[in-house]
């Protein structure tokens, strides 16, 4: 089946940039700074109290309308709009795996005079992205299932394909959208190993008491 | 803190201090909410001092030197470290509240051990000991490794380099944390009821390593512990806390044998029966 080309590219790109905005957000939610740690809350509260269709149209429909922005492809409109969204689920990852590292661990990093950036970068960091690994898996399985809404701007993925072949032969479309089901569920198979993985190294090496 | 800022009089005045003495509290006093739990604290401790804090839970030992690690902010008062103010800076003539970079430069002679060890588990036991050296004292790595190396063999873990702190005793723990603070060559260490998160059989492999460093004599070393036996060995003063106010002080006979103080005589008791 064609398409599966698509989905996967939308995938890698969303995950990627999903990740970092998770990082920066989830950072900037603990800094110091209240101007930044506004921004930021905001930021989450909007990305996660609406919903990720209407965000796609947002931002492949009405943005270049209003601004006269026009982000150039359908592509990076939707990898922008799974990315910002689950990016802002994810930073509360971030955020409560970081103040989840128990406090005697930056005590102890405080007795041996490092810096309050040493003890992010060597003590909590570390710790914090072993804390993470298995919810960010469960997300990346999420953000697979969420790239079927790219069809709806034009992109030609696995579900806009299936679509394509329901349109012609209409009684096809049992066998038509199972095949569709079994595909989406083999690209997960790799990730969901890979969330296993990711409980089993976070299992090891985490100070929480 | 309201009371951040005091007169320069008072600064110079430590400056001129004596200089047998490496660490000087000057009416410390601690608040958390509305609890008072220190009183105004007067304690100086010399270069190579042992002093053992002893006290009923809630006395404030622990929280005399978490103030001195940086780890609890005194609510007024002054720490002197080697001359240094600890908790205050100089800035245009007047005294300031410390940054950061103040504090890294007066605690860098200090090092601590905590109750319940706080190993970086994430690191072997090797790189829980070299990876302060390299990274806060810019030491090459050849050298912390096997500074490092020589002092956990030193703590009887020479066959555990490897090995990470989950796979350890809670005493093979503690004695790595003890390993941990000493490759910093600290001129003050401080042990806060290191043995109290042990299993009794435990207890003694750790205070034999204690021991040992006390022997060698040119730290000072300031012990916050329950055990009273202990303390009497190796300790050169004792310091009994109570009420938020050193209740009373001296050597260790003195103190735990031959005080007529009430409140401590209640305290010792409770130990011993």
């Amino acid at each position: 089946m064609r398409g599966i080309e698509i989905t996967i590219t939308v995938l890698i790109l969303s995950a990627i940039f999903g990740y970092l905005f998770a990082f920066i957000a989830g950072l900037c939610r603990l800094s110091t700074n209240p101007i930044l740690r506004g921004f930021t809350s905001f930021y989450v509260e909007i990305f996660r109290g609406t919903s990720l269709i209407v965000q796609l149209f947002w931002l492949y429909y009405a943005i270049p309308m209003l601004f006269g922005i026009d982000l150039g492809s359908n592509l990076l409109a939707g990898v922008l709009a799974i990315s910002l969204n689950y990016g802002a689920y994810m930073s509360e990852i971030v955020r409560g795996s970081i103040l989840a590292v128990s406090k005697g661990q930056s005590e102890a990093a405080t007795a041996l005079n490092m810096s309050r950036f040493q003890r992010m970068r060597l003590v909590i960091f570390p710790q914090a992205v072993r804390m993470m690994l298995p919810e960010f898996g469960n997300y990346l399985i999420q953000m697979l299932k969420a790239t079927s809404l790219v069809s709806l701007i034009g992109m030609h993925d696995i579900l806009y394909h299936g679509n394509i072949l329901r349109s012609s032969d209409l009684s096809a479309a049992p066998t038509v959208y199972l095949l569709i089901l079994v595909f989406y569920f083999i690209m997960a198979l790799p990730l969901i190993f890979l969330t296993r993985k990711g409980e089993a190294i976070s299992k090891k090496g985490v100070a929480s008491q | 803190m309201s009371e951040s800022v005091v007169t320069k009089e008072h600064s110079q005045d430590t400056q001129t201090e004596n200089k047998d003495v490496i660490v000087s509290y000057k009416n410390i006093t601690k608040s958390f909410g509305d609890v008072e739990v220190l009183k105004g604290i007067n304690l100086d401790i010399k270069p190579a001092e042992k002093v053992a804090l002893i006290g009923p839970s809630g006395s404030g030992k622990t929280t005399i030197i978490r103030m001195l690690m940086t780890l609890e902010q005194p609510t007024s008062g002054e720490i002197i470290v080697d001359g240094k103010n600890l908790w205050h800076m100089e800035k245009n003539g007047d005294l300031v509240p410390a940054n950061e970079k103040h504090l890294r430069e007066v605690r860098g002679d200090i090092g601590m051990v905590f109750q319940h060890f706080n190993l970086f588990p994430h690191m072997t036991i090797l790189e829980n000991c070299m990876t302060a050296p390299i990274h806060v004292q810019k030491e090459d790595k050849a050298s912390a490794k096997e500074r490092s190396i020589e002092m956990l063999k030193k703590v009887g873990l020479g066959d555990k380099l490897d090995n990470y702190p989950s796979q350890l005793s809670g005493g093979q723990k503690q004695r790595v944390a003890m390993a941990r603070a000493l490759v910093m060559r600290p001129k003050i260490m401080l042990f806060d009821e290191v043995t109290s998160a042990l299993d009794p059989e435990l207890v003694g492999e750790v205070l034999e390593v204690i021991r040992d460093i006390a022997k060698e004599g040119e730290m000072a070393m300031v012990l916050v512990t329950h055990e009273m036996e202990f303390a009497l060995d190796i300790a050169d003063r004792v310091i009994f806390l109570d009420n938020g106010v050193i209740a009373e002080e001296g050597t260790p006979s003195e103190v735990l044998e031959h005080s007529d103080n009430e409140r401590l005589q209640q305290f010792l008791h409770r130990f011993r029966s």
